[in-house]
């Protein structure tokens, strides 16, 4: 598997099928037991792990959070913090977030300084229905405006079909792998998720080309996406035998 | 006034002060207290192998406390125990082979409470230099790897994946801390180092909205509680050590204790520290 500059590659699969050791993988925090991760040199990578969990005695406001890595000024942190609109928090204590604002305080660290390559591991978990929506349409401009591959989890089938340049479903191996509607169509896929998930898919097609608003209105999606030169070069490449990866 | 006893030994608290409270933090961040008292309790092994082949006290201390470390972390690596039953494993045998050792040296007269509570009377000139000369070196590696330790304490595979050295990190940290236990052996002793390193950086955490800022308020609170636990000391002729702890304490009690004066002032300073990476970094 690879990832390229400006796509998204997404991993389904079941619980324990090996979804975040790829992910691991492909960042080189787990060293692969078969065959060879290879990274682009010096790759400028930011990760949102599946669990974070802070030590509630580290005094740790959002902002100080955002700099964990890296180093910023104001204007990039604060433009990090309004992508993900959380700019109300820049002072807030890490320890006082609510489930949701931390995912997306996490997803502002993770923008910050335009990243090259982006692992999001189940970013918006926690997160509420229209928040969810925002957040993965964030990720999508994020792709766009920035060009960066990204390499994400989800369990949100319909979401992620709908925003994904590659899916890969994995389940100890890798079960099937492709474009979003040729993933969805075929028999793995099926006996992984049932006929439901599949047929799912058709229906949210529909759903992105409008917005559902806190107060009830519904505001069109005038955006059109714009397109991108996709460069060739592959970011991160995963040559593995997955079938020995789950360990 | 190097000449005087009372001061050599009030400006050797404030150098250790002055290390123990960034590091101290670190132990707090980390859940390390007991992997502290693990290190400091092989201090005294230290001692015992100094005094058996002549060498310099801090320095055995100090190579002591590392080869523990490493110790430490080989077996966490091999052993099927959890960390938790490795330190009180360690901690305690290294504790219990140092006395026994000292016991077998017969030709030496040892003043155990010494070792064991800190002597004040005993800090020369060259003890001086090289609690400041080694705190200094301390905090400057620390200083150079300030932004890696503390995101390899927030998340390791975090670090790992971003582009720091969290193992590279992780063991000069255990270094640090090692260098420390040594040079602050004489003040506090070595059964108390790990509450001169905890106590005021528990205090600090009240204050502090940023890590930056736990650690120099840390330092505040170390060097107070020194002036206060030596002054007492002297005063009322208890040993310096614990007078020092004590003290620590009293600091630690009084933050805890007016809870809406403390809401009040740490609302406003969060508001005038614009920039929260002032400090130390």
């Amino acid at each position: 598997m690879t990832v390229d500059r400006g796509e998204i590659v997404t991993l389904i699969g079941p619980n324990g099928s090996g979804k975040s050791t790829t992910a691991k993988m492909a960042l080189g925090v787990v060293a692969a037991d078969e065959g060879v991760t290879k990274r682009k040199d010096k790759l400028h990578a930011k990760y949102v792990p599946q669990k974070l969990k802070l030590n509630h005695n580290l005094p740790l406001s959002v902002t100080r959070f955002l700099r964990l890595t890296d180093s910023a000024d104001k204007v990039q942190i604060d433009a990090a913090l309004r992508a993900t609109e959380t700019e109300h928090l820049a002072a807030a204590q890490m320890s006082n977030l609510s489930g949701g604002e931390f995912q997306r305080v996490m997803l502002a660290r993770a923008i910050l300084n335009s990243p090259e390559f982006l692992v999001l591991d189940e970013p918006v978990q926690g997160v509420d229905y229209n928040g969810e929506i925002m957040l993965y349409k964030l990720i999508e401009d994020i792709r766009d405006s920035l060009n960066c591959g990204i390499l994400l989890i989800s369990h949100d089938l319909h979401i992620v079909m709908s925003k994904t340049d590659r899916v890969i479903c994995l389940n100890g191996h890798v079960c099937c792998s492709g474009t979003p509607a040729k993933v969805a169509s075929s028999q793995e896929f099926k006996s992984l998720f049932g006929d439901r998930a599949a047929s799912g898919l058709a229906l949210y097609e529909h759903h992105h080309d409008h917005e559902h608003l806190p107060d009830g209105s519904i505001r069109t999606d005038k955006r059109t996406k714009t397109q991108n030169n996709v460069s060739s070069k592959n970011l991160v490449s995963n040559d593995v035998d997955e079938a020995n990866e789950n360990v | 006034m190097f000449d005087d006893f009372f001061s050599r030994a009030l400006i050797g608290g404030f150098g250790v002060a002055v290390v123990a409270g960034p590091l101290g933090c670190f132990i707090i961040w980390r859940r390390l207290a007991y992997f502290g008292d693990t290190l400091s309790h092989s201090a005294l092994l230290g001692v015992a192998i100094a005094l058996l082949l002549e060498l310099n006290i801090t320095l055995s201390v100090f190579i002591v406390s590392v080869l523990v470390a490493l110790m430490l972390l080989l077996l966490q690596k091999r052993a099927s125990l959890s960390s938790d039953a490795l330190l009180g494993l360690l901690a305690h045998s290294v504790l219990a082979i140092g006395l026994v050792v000292l016991a077998f040296m017969t030709w030496v007269r040892v003043d155990l409470m010494g070792f064991l509570f800190g002597d004040i009377l005993a800090i020369t000139t060259v003890d001086l230099a090289l609690i400041w000369g080694g705190g200094a070196v301390v905090l400057a590696f620390l200083a150079k790897i300030w932004r890696a330790l503390f995101a390899a304490t927030v998340s390791y595979d975090l670090a790992l994946a971003e582009g720091n050295k969290p193992d590279q990190v992780n063991l000069l940290f255990m270094v640090l801390m090692a260098a420390v236990i040594a040079v602050s052996m004489k003040i506090v002793g070595v059964l108390l180092i790990t509450a001169l390193l905890i106590i005021p950086a528990a205090a600090a955490r009240r204050f502090a909205t940023s890590p930056e800022q736990m650690a120099v308020i840390a330092i505040i609170l170390g060097i107070v509680s020194v002036y206060i636990g030596l002054n007492g000391s002297l005063e009322f002729d208890t040993p310096a050590g614990p007078s020092i702890v004590v003290a620590a304490l009293a600091c630690f009690v009084l933050s805890v204790l007016p809870v809406n004066i403390l809401r009040k002032r740490t609302g406003r300073s969060q508001k005038n520290l614009k920039d929260p990476d002032v400090g130390v970094s």
